[in-house]
């Protein structure tokens, strides 16, 4: 007999409850803010490449023939704010965090909502300030703002690109602070510590160091607007102040800031090098325990930018040997995912390849980093190509591929479609081999000499910094392939069901894309994390 | 329930030794002056977050919030200050 | 009696849940806030080493009764906001709404005196820029940075203050209309948190803009 088949209503997910824009700009929804994130800094993302694209452009040749010095001083620096503080510090934590946390802990939201909207706001108006300054003429500081030339000399719009800082800074502080309270008092029954995903123990550390370290840039931005509009003389010596007070300040946040950049990102990769051999991470303690040492240890070694500032050599000697200690961890992470791996089932999905590049070119941006530790080859090597090499390997090669990554892993969920795996896969090797073209060039440049910030250099330069501009157009193309399949995908692609990569972690225990309220009923969780379940051994013969 | 007279204790405290730590000012201890002024201040804000903000009777947790920053604090005062007070010890010219 | 709104979020299980996560977010804040005034600290630390005879003989300029009488008013205020707290947990309205609106008051007269402090600089010359002229000071040139640094961290002190005063007029409005008993006076308490952190900032800045070196004794 035939019966005819059942009409079974849409089932309301966080997407399609409600469509207007006034829902979506005045929503409370951890997933729509992380999707509301994720909207800006994409967009921000392309205000930095472009950025990258001018300089890149501008070194193909020996001469200053692109633009004036006082534009390519604007150029990178511009590149560097914008990269740095609109889309490296929010990305992973406000896009993926925010989304993620409150599913992997069982709870139907983050602690305060509210707050959670109110920083997407902030972040907004921090990047309208900083755009305000891009439109209007830039500023040539670079992004670190050094006195006295910020504070005296600069024709640029420093106050307003302080100022825009300063409000973003609080974006981060706010997304922090949520997420440490949300962690603490929001798990559901059974979840204990030691069964938290790794990638929640990543993002508390990740908090620790927002909540800890963003203020102190925050007052350090207010005594640079201070000085630049008052002439105090906090940081001019003209006055008795003292510029390397102001570089302390700086980089007492903006290390422990690089340590909010990758750590997710190490967070998203151990999720991803589980699921795909599917094992439970080697060392889970190790590895939660490591994240939290970073956040910590990373507040202990930020005079190791001020090696040649004139820093006492004394405490110079400290910090250098801090940072070879604060490596330790990071190391203890390579060996763990790759312990992971080992017997390991593993499968080469798109997520599996970015975590592939994330751990090969995170383990060579962090021991070049070792180089520059050494006071001795820092002398030689600061402010050189080489420096910039080493962070564009961790902040790229790292952070924005384990970002990548974790994106082609959870957008699934997310969005409830699969994207085209081939296009997925193809252009994560774009990126991979644009990158190294792009950046590996530039450790032999720095290493011969060739200085960062300058957009003249000698012809025997040349022939590397082609290679390196060829790169990075290669890298763009690998940038721009995914944007296209998966705004693509959204409308054309594959229903992805509940747990496509058959990961046993809780958020994958509820439809794709969730409900509003995250589950159905409030899970109760009685086992370990990671727990696979064994496949079925098959007999033959 | 925190007892009224704690209250009013630790509020005569602090005015007490809001006076005192005047006074001392005014009496020559040579580089001493400023540690007993901060050891004074120091206590007076001890009784503040153990009594007013109630934290002597408060959760681990927040015992623990309140560690972490004075300690986040001295870390960034006091390496800081190491590359101030270890400056001269090179005998570099102009210093 | 008026009834006591709890208003209990939907993304939290119980009441217990919302408190608690609701303390535990404001500490966070304060460990903010603590970092935040660190930076000043620090300025006035490097600076106080370098520069010791210029930062006493510009404390010297500061009104040391003055300097005592505001630190007495602001542990007033924090008392009256202890008490506060104390009343809006045992239930007793009238109580609650007099000593919130002693706290404003005592806060305001910090603010008085601090505006009269600030307006005494103005007049003889204290505040950096193109007419500064500290009278028989000790290493004049760099007294600027001790005047910058009052004026910032006093300032910031006194803006966070001010927010305070927003903070409490709303509190004591809603106190008026009954909204805090024994069951729920979160906000009360966790203002109360904030208001006496702002004094402990203030507990520090006394000693140490105010005090340095009051001897007389020629170093």
């Amino acid at each position: 007999m035939i019966t005819a088949p059942p009409i079974v209503e849409k089932p309301k997910n966080y997407l399609n409850v409600q469509s207007t824009l006034k829902s979506w700009l005045l929503t409370y929804d951890h997933k729509r803010i992380g999707i509301l994130y994720l909207i800006a800094v994409t967009f921000f993302f392309a205000v930095g490449g472009f950025f990258a694209a001018m300089i890149r452009l501008e070194l193909a040749t020996p001469a200053g023939d692109l633009v004036e010095s006082n534009v390519y001083n604007k150029l990178f620096t511009m590149h560097g704010i914008v990269m740095v503080f609109l889309f490296l510090i929010p990305s992973i934590p406000a896009v993926l965090g925010n989304f993620l946390l409150p599913l992997m802990i069982g709870a139907k939201d983050v602690a305060f909502p509210r707050l959670n909207l109110l920083s997407w706001y902030v972040y907004m108006t921090g990047g309208l300030f900083i755009t305000y300054v891009l439109l209007t003429g830039g500023v040539d500081t670079g992004w670190t703002f050094y006195t006295p030339f910020s504070t005296s000399y600069s024709n640029g719009y420093v106050i307003a690109a302080g100022l825009g800082i300063f409000i973003a800074g609080f974006s981060s502080i706010l997304t922090g602070l949520n997420f440490i309270v949300t962690i603490h008092r929001m798990r559901a029954p059974g979840l204990t510590w030691f069964r938290l995903p790794l990638f929640v123990w990543a993002h508390y550390a990740t908090s620790m160091i927002q909540v800890l370290g963003t203020p102190v840039i925050a007052v350090t931005l207010f005594l640079l607007v201070l000085e630049r509009g008052f002439h105090i003389g906090f940081f001019d010596p003209a006055y008795g102040g003292d510029p390397v007070l102001f570089q302390h300040l700086f980089w007492f946040y903006s290390h422990p800031a690089v340590y909010i950049m990758i750590l997710p990102s190490m967070g998203v990769v151990t999720e991803i090098v589980s699921t795909f051999s599917s094992k439970k991470p080697y060392g889970y303690t190790f590895i939660a325990f490591s994240s939290i040492a970073i956040a910590v240890f990373g507040f202990l070694v930020w005079g190791h930018h001020l090696f040649v500032a004139s820093q006492s050599v004394y405490a110079g000697m400290v910090f250098s040997i801090l940072s070879y200690i604060v490596a330790i961890p990071s190391a203890i992470k390579v060996f763990n995912w790759t312990a992971t791996m080992y017997k390991g089932s593993v499968r080469v999905t798109t997520p599996m390849l970015y975590a592939f590049g994330f751990i090969g070119l995170f383990t060579v941006g962090g021991l070049t980093g070792l180089f520059l530790s050494s006071m001795g080859m820092d002398v030689h090597l600061t402010d050189t190509y080489f420096v910039v090499a080493h962070f564009h390997y961790v902040m790229v090669g790292g952070a924005i591929m384990g970002f990548l990554g974790g994106i082609h892993y959870w957008w699934p969920k997310m969005t409830g479609k699969m994207y085209p795996d081939g296009w997925s896969k193809i252009s994560a090797i774009i990126v991979f081999l644009g990158f190294n073209l792009t950046f590996f060039p530039q450790f032999l440049l720095g290493y011969m000499g060739m200085p960062r910030r300058y957009h003249v250099y000698p012809a025997e330069f040349q022939v590397l910094n082609v290679l390196s501009s060829a790169g990075a157009s290669i890298l763009a193309l690998g940038y721009l392939i995914p944007f296209i399949y998966l705004f693509w995908s959204l409308k054309y692609g594959e229903d992805a069901g509940p747990n496509p990569w058959g990961s046993p972690g809780l958020e994958w225990q509820t439809s794709s894309p969730p409900p509003p309220d995250n589950f159905e009923v409030t899970p109760v969780v009685t086992e370990e994390a990671y727990t696979y379940k064994k496949q079925e051994v098959v007999q033959v013969g | 329930m925190v007892p009224k007279r704690v209250y009013f204790l630790v509020f005569f405290t602090l005015i007490v030794m809001t006076w005192v730590t005047a006074y001392i000012s005014t009496v020559d201890l040579g580089k001493w002056n400023i540690f007993v002024a901060l050891a004074i201040a120091i206590f007076k804000a001890s009784i503040v977050v153990l009594f007013f903000m109630h934290v002597r009777y408060s959760s681990r947790m927040t015992k623990m919030i309140v560690c972490c920053g004075i300690f986040w604090l001295l870390l960034l005062l006091f390496i800081t200050m190491t590359d101030i007070w270890t400056r001269s010890w090179m005998g570099v010219p102009g210093r | 009696m008026a009834s006591h709104s709890l208003a209990l979020q939907h993304h939290f299980e119980d009441a217990e849940q919302q408190k608690d996560a609701s303390t535990i977010g404001m500490w966070v804040f304060l460990l903010t806030e603590i970092m935040f005034f660190g930076g000043l600290f620090l300025a006035y630390f490097v600076y106080r080493q370098e520069y010791p005879a210029a930062f006493a003989s510009a404390s010297n300029k500061t009104n040391l009764l003055i300097g005592a009488f505001n630190t007495t008013v602001l542990i007033c205020s924090s008392l009256t906001m202890a008490l506060a707290v104390r009343c809006a947990a045992l239930g007793k309205k009238n109580l609650l709404v007099l000593f919130l609106i002693l706290t404003l008051l005592l806060g305001g007269a910090f603010l008085g005196v601090k505006a009269y402090e600030y307006h005494d600089k103005y007049v003889h010359h204290e505040i950096p820029g193109a007419h500064f002229d500290c009278e028989g000071c000790i290493d004049a040139g760099h007294t600027p940075l001790f005047f910058a640094l009052y004026f910032g961290m006093t300032g910031l002190h006194a803006s966070h203050m001010l927010i305070g005063f927003v903070l409490l007029v709303i509190l004591i409005v809603r106190a008026q209309k009954g909204a805090f008993g024994p069951e729920y006076h979160t906000p009360v308490e966790l203002f109360g948190l904030y208001w006496h952190f702002v004094d402990i900032v203030w507990i520090f800045l006394f000693p140490l803009l105010y005090l340095i070196d009051r001897s007389g004794v020629p170093k």
